[in-house]
């Protein structure tokens, strides 16, 4: 045992406390990612865009819960209001998904990931949850705001906030949607460059060009066409699955027969992003 | 102890180019310098030790592991430190380090502790809390070498360590390179394409060219034997040179020095001696040891 009080030079120390397994390693790499996506533990510069888009949609989610407390009318379901939002969980994908995996491009830091235990596939689950779990607290906070509203004001009792949980689940579900479509479709895109503003422009122009074409099809003479249209457009493929799933009215869409279509489309969007991108980070992981 | 051992490592890539060709070598713990000009495949044997590329033949095995089949267990206990530019500039260099710290598996504290540890002994724990954006060339590679120090490897693979810095700032990282090796008890692979860079600080080396084995062995026993006096008069070089020749030694020149092979402990004497029978002004008379560089010009031109 050493003296109190004196000041050793202790030199350097080697390290034989435990190491961790890769699940830990991917565990710190998402919780790192999510931290990154609201710019936690970044400069103050990051943290405006991903705090001013959830200001946003926290503003309107107090002024939906206001007015359904206060007059009683629904301006918004919890569905609707993921539809509604979809600019700007649009613009937060473009802002966070180049932060999470440009930046590493650019860098040039991938190397020292993939000189660790970790994996290509690790670190694509990890950024992938990562991002698609900031996007599904941009959305399921709010609509959490607006469930709180709704069941303080009730007037029925335990049986109106059961009836409200209810609706809030599948909102929750429907926004979890939204995160892994939105999510698998903005990193892919971001993993093609280094630079944060062409992939940021390329995410916002992948899901805003293709909303013409929906609207092109949907006003083709063909009914068949005009069910289909939806598919065309991540946005209104996700609204089409509701539609499907919920029956809900008001889309704009008109499915037919066609709803499993759209959920097997959503299926295999979502995994052959993931697959792309899988396939993206093994090449760069081996160079 | 022998922690690389290759036996006829081939690789060739896609394209028919072959970057390392039957490289058989058997590296002992210390500080190895690994030296050959830009593309003799340095960078290859790297990236193959660390599993990071697969080798088209013969086999390799860092601390009698696999890299191929045991990844995991190699990269664990190594670091690595990469050639090019691999640091964002946005973040501080304690937070980055320690997130490369987790990323080894350290736990969170301990990641921390040791990225605050490996800092310091780089030379920049004054400065860990800055943006590494703004840090000088010569401290973005300390940054790096942290880094690849952080899990507390067995073994360092540094891949042109000094690239890009100022003759002062190579020295520093010379120094603390030699000091990780010998200090800390942690084997270091120095590449490097500046053979009299390494020579300074490695105890063996291994010298390749368009990936074929040109030579591997301690430097100790590369400059054995072959120590010369250099001797440096004002004027009268010329008078010296025949003096020396005629007393039966093989001098030879170089610049204003005349070099002559030590044979024996009597050497020193007999050339003091015709300095003053010549009646000379003696600059400088010191024992020099072979450049590992005149080894290998004679040994290549042996070779063609």
């Amino acid at each position: 045992m050493s003296e109190a009080g004196v000041i050793h030079d202790i030199g350097y120390q080697r390290y034989d406390g435990p190491r961790l397994g890769r699940f830990a390693m991917q565990q710190a790499l998402y919780v790192h990612g999510l931290r990154a996506a609201y710019g936690l533990g970044r400069s103050a510069k990051a943290k405006i865009f991903p705090w001013l888009v959830f200001g946003i949609m926290l503003l309107v989610a107090v002024i939906v819960a206001a007015v359904r407390s206060t007059i009683g009318e629904v301006i918004f379901t919890y569905s609707q209001f993921a539809d509604q939002m979809s600019f700007l969980i649009i613009f937060f994908v473009a802002i966070v998904a180049p932060q999470l995996v440009s930046r590493d491009l650019r860098s040039g830091t991938l190397p020292l990931y993939f000189s660790r235990p970790l994996r290509a596939a690790d670190y694509v689950a990890a950024k992938y949850a990562a991002l698609a779990s900031a996007i599904w607290l941009l959305l399921g906070v709010p609509q959490f705001i607006m469930f709180l509203g709704a069941a303080f004001t009730t007037k029925t009792g335990f049986k109106g906030v059961w009836n409200e949980v209810l609706d809030l689940v599948p909102g929750w579900g429907y926004s979890l949607l939204w995160a892994l479509m939105f999510a698998g479709i903005g990193l892919l895109i971001a993993s093609l460059t280094g630079k944060q503003a062409f992939a940021a422009g390329g995410i916002v122009a992948v899901f805003l060009m293709t909303a013409p074409i929906v609207g092109v099809l949907a006003s083709l003479p063909s009914t068949t066409a005009n069910s289909l249209a939806g598919l065309a457009s991540p946005m209104t493929l996700i609204a089409g699955i509701n539609q499907w799933v919920s029956g809900a009215e008001g889309t704009g869409l008109d499915l037919g027969r066609f709803g499993p279509v759209y959920a097997i489309e959503a299926f295999c969007l979502i995994a052959s992003c993931l697959l792309l991108l899988l396939a993206r980070y093994r090449k760069v992981a081996s160079l | 102890m022998t922690i690389i051992v290759t036996d006829g490592l081939t690789k060739t890539y896609g394209g028919g180019v072959t970057a390392l060709a039957d490289l058989t070598v058997a590296v002992d713990a210390g500080v190895i310098g690994l030296v050959g000009a830009n593309g003799a495949g340095k960078s290859t044997f790297i990236k193959i030790m660390l599993g990071l590329v697969p080798p088209s033949g013969g086999t390799v095995r860092v601390f009698d592991l696999d890299p191929v089949t045991q990844t995991d267990q190699v990269r664990a206990r190594v670091g690595y430190m990469p050639e090019n530019d691999c640091l964002p500039p946005d973040v501080s260099a304690a937070e980055f380090v320690t997130h490369l710290g987790r990323m080894s598996g350290l736990p969170k504290t301990a990641a921390r502790e040791r990225a605050s540890e490996a800092l310091r002994h780089v030379g920049l724990y004054e400065e860990r809390y800055r943006q590494i954006g703004g840090y000088s060339t010569g401290m973005k590679q300390r940054v790096k070498l942290a880094q690849a120090l952080v899990h507390d490897p067995d073994l360092l693979l540094l891949d042109e360590p000094t690239n890009g810095l100022d003759p002062a700032g190579r020295d520093a990282m010379l120094a603390l390179v030699q000091r990780i090796g010998t200090e800390f008890g942690i084997s270091v692979v120095v590449c490097s394409h500046l053979l009299g860079e390494v020579e300074r600080i490695c105890d063996s080396l291994i010298a390749i060219e368009g990936g074929r084995l040109l030579r591997a062995d301690r430097i100790s026993s590369m400059t054995a034997a072959s120590d010369v006096l250099a001797v440096e008069v004002a004027d009268g070089t010329d008078e010296l040179a025949a003096a020396l020749a005629e007393m039966g030694m093989e001098v030879s020149r170089d610049g204003r020095m005349l070099l002559v092979p030590m044979e024996s402990e009597t050497a020193y004497d007999r050339i003091l001696r015709a300095v003053t029978d010549l009646d000379l002004n003696l600059h400088r008379l010191d024992q020099r040891r072979h450049r590992v560089a005149e080894l290998f010009t004679t040994k290549e031109t042996a070779d063609v």
